[in-house]
């Protein structure tokens, strides 16, 4: 650390002091974490990152292959419609879940009566797991759409906005919570400066407010970009990437399904397959990591402005 | 606040009364329809149960033993699994994160930047290997999976401890030191009870991590002798059709009613460890 850098003498010896006898405990502090995360995390992320470039249907007998897996991946027409498709999930979301949760945040925020209980009730969906939201918001599908006598998995159209619904009841309490903490940390004093100068509340709105909170609307939005595109558990349970279309050279895509959803059924589809099924697994990864580090960048530089 | 409250704000408060019940909705509808028998669900599911429908606690009864698995069994391998998952992780990670920041050697920067590495990995791109991984070691049974919890979840819990104990002065622990205190008895009565608010943190988000998760006990999991609850509601609505509406409704409002209570009592608790896991850095 970069105090012990500075002065070398005094506060190295100290810091020895402490660090020394934990090093002696090293099996009882770190292995029991290390030992997990090797068995939960780094091998089986190196042997994924093997198993992509390879053909198998266990991976005691893998053959190497090269690229040809990832080849196919890019060639797979279910696994670019499931971009496509989550990419328009993840736009139409985005906008719909920040819009409401910062409008709810700000009126929230507006000296009214009952405003805790209010967040209390907006944040409880977030606490439900995504199978059973699936489940019960499909049977809500189903009840409305029954008495237009039709159903949830007749229509892509209806899996699509069925999901976004049902993500937008989820997520928006979370998001709330996290536009009150920006909004409550702005200073008192800049909104008072603004009434006494006659500012409107629409131009404190867009002058002040908004341009305050940017940090906490970075962080939504990728927060809500992020969730999108590794979304799996809701889209199981709604529609599972119901309803099927045949393509014009005789294949199936599921019009319903997501990126992590289309990679789980081409692994469990079948054994062969599963080679495949990694390659496309690393894109997802490679896809996911970008977006995380433009979050990071984006947040960054907003921290150097303030 | 100074401001007197107008109209305006009154009004307001009149919306949000009106939109917070809207809200709650999808879990009356769970609820009302928990008590109607399996046609009424079918017909209209926004009826109220009448006198025909009604069926008292017979759907709840009838959903403790339905789709030839018992739900309680399901029940308790949640709890078990949820709780001994997040005290392994609370315990382990932050004596972890309390050696990467105080010794800071090399193999505690490593950890560290693998740690932070880690919590960018979606799961798709493990769960392979991962669930082939836990078979072969023998973690795929309810008492032993929590030490995939441990692994695949202590990214983030280290990440979020070595962000505190930074912040923690190391005088403390000196003092500790020239008093006598060894390592051990310097770190469970000094470090550790300094961590109590993070300790709560991460344990709100690993508790509401691991109780809705489906997919990695779905995998590790040998599913015909062990299920969760998320397992067990999507077993039953992969028969869906031919299984008991009204029961499944039962089910699903017996597993969403300890959230809800849980959440009524330590919410202040909940939101700000939800809150601090989103801000984390």
């Amino acid at each position: 650390m970069k105090k012990k850098k500075n002065k070398p003498s005094a506060a190295a010896v100290n810091g020895h002091l402490v660090s020394r006898p934990i090093q002696r405990w090293f099996p009882l502090f770190m292995l029991p974490t290390f030992l997990a995360f090797c068995i939960g995390f780094i091998w089986p992320f190196i042997q994924g990152i093997w198993l992509s470039f390879c053909e198998f249907t266990i991976p005691q007998d893998a053959q190497f292959v090269g690229l040809k897996n990832y080849i196919k991946a890019f060639q797979d027409t279910g696994f670019r419609y499931s971009f496509v498709y989550t990419a328009g999930f993840a736009v139409v979301s985005i906008i719909a879940i920040n819009v409401l949760a910062f409008t709810v945040a700000y009126l929230l925020t507006q000296n009214i009566k009952g405003a805790n209980i209010f967040r209390t009730v907006f944040f409880m969906p977030n606490l439900i797991g995504g199978i059973v939201l699936g489940y019960i918001w499909s049977m809500i599908f189903d009840g409305i759409l029954k008495k237009y006598g039709t159903f949830l998995l007749a229509d892509t159209k209806y899996g699509f906005w069925g999901l976004v619904i049902l993500m937008c009841w989820q997520q928006i309490g979370y998001m709330m919570i996290i536009y009150i903490a920006g909004l409550q940390s702005i200073p008192e004093d800049m909104m008072e400066a603004a009434k006494i100068d006659g500012a409107s509340k629409w131009q404190t709105l867009w002058k002040i407010t908004i341009p305050n909170v940017m940090s906490s609307i970075t962080i939504c939005v990728f927060l809500t970009l992020t969730n999108s595109f590794k979304l799996f558990d809701q889209n199981l349970a709604l529609t599972g990437g119901a309803p099927v279309a045949f393509q014009s050279d005789g294949s199936m895509i599921n019009t319903t399904e997501m990126l992590a959803l289309n990679i789980y059924s081409t692994f469990y589809a079948g054994s062969s397959n599963r080679g495949f099924a990694q390659a496309k697994a690393v894109l997802f990864f490679i896809l996911v990591a970008v977006l995380a580090l433009a979050q990071l960048r984006f947040t960054r530089d907003k921290e150097v402005q303030q | 606040m100074k401001e007197k409250r107008t109209i305006g704000s009154t009004l307001l408060t009149v919306f949000f009364s009106i939109f917070s019940i809207l809200w709650l909705v999808p879990i009356f509808e769970v609820l009302i329809n928990s008590f109607k028998a399996n046609s009424y669900v079918n017909t209209d599911s926004f009826a109220l149960p009448n006198s025909e429908s009604f069926v008292g606690w017979a759907n709840y009864i009838k959903g403790m033993t339905f789709g030839n698995y018992p739900f309680l069994k399901s029940v308790f391998f949640s709890v078990f699994i949820t709780v001994v998952s997040t005290v392994l992780i609370l315990l382990c990670t932050s004596m972890a994160a309390w050696y990467i920041v105080r010794v800071d050697d090399f193999f505690s920067k490593i950890m560290y930047y693998l740690c932070v590495f880690s919590m960018i990995v979606p799961f798709q791109m493990v769960m392979f290997t991962l669930s082939g991984t836990a078979d072969k070691l023998g973690f795929n049974t309810p008492w032993t999976i929590p030490v995939i919890y441990l692994g695949f979840g202590a990214g983030l819990a280290v990440f979020m401890f070595t962000g505190f104990i930074k912040g923690i002065p190391l005088e403390i622990e000196e003092a500790a030191a020239i008093d006598g205190c060894g390592a051990i008895s310097t770190y469970f009565k000094v470090v550790f009870p300094m961590l109590k608010s993070i300790l709560i943190s991460v344990g709100v988000l690993e508790v509401m991590w691991i109780w809705n998760d489906y997919l990695l006990p779905y995998l590790v999991l040998d599913r015909t002798e062990y299920m969760t609850i998320p397992i067990h509601v999507q077993y039953l609505k992969g028969s869906y059709g031919t299984v008991d509406l009204g029961a499944t409704m039962a089910v699903i409002m017996i597993s969403i009613i300890p959230v809800i209570v849980v959440y009524l009592f330590c919410q202040k608790y909940i939101i700000k460890g939800v809150a601090a896991g989103a801000v984390k850095g």
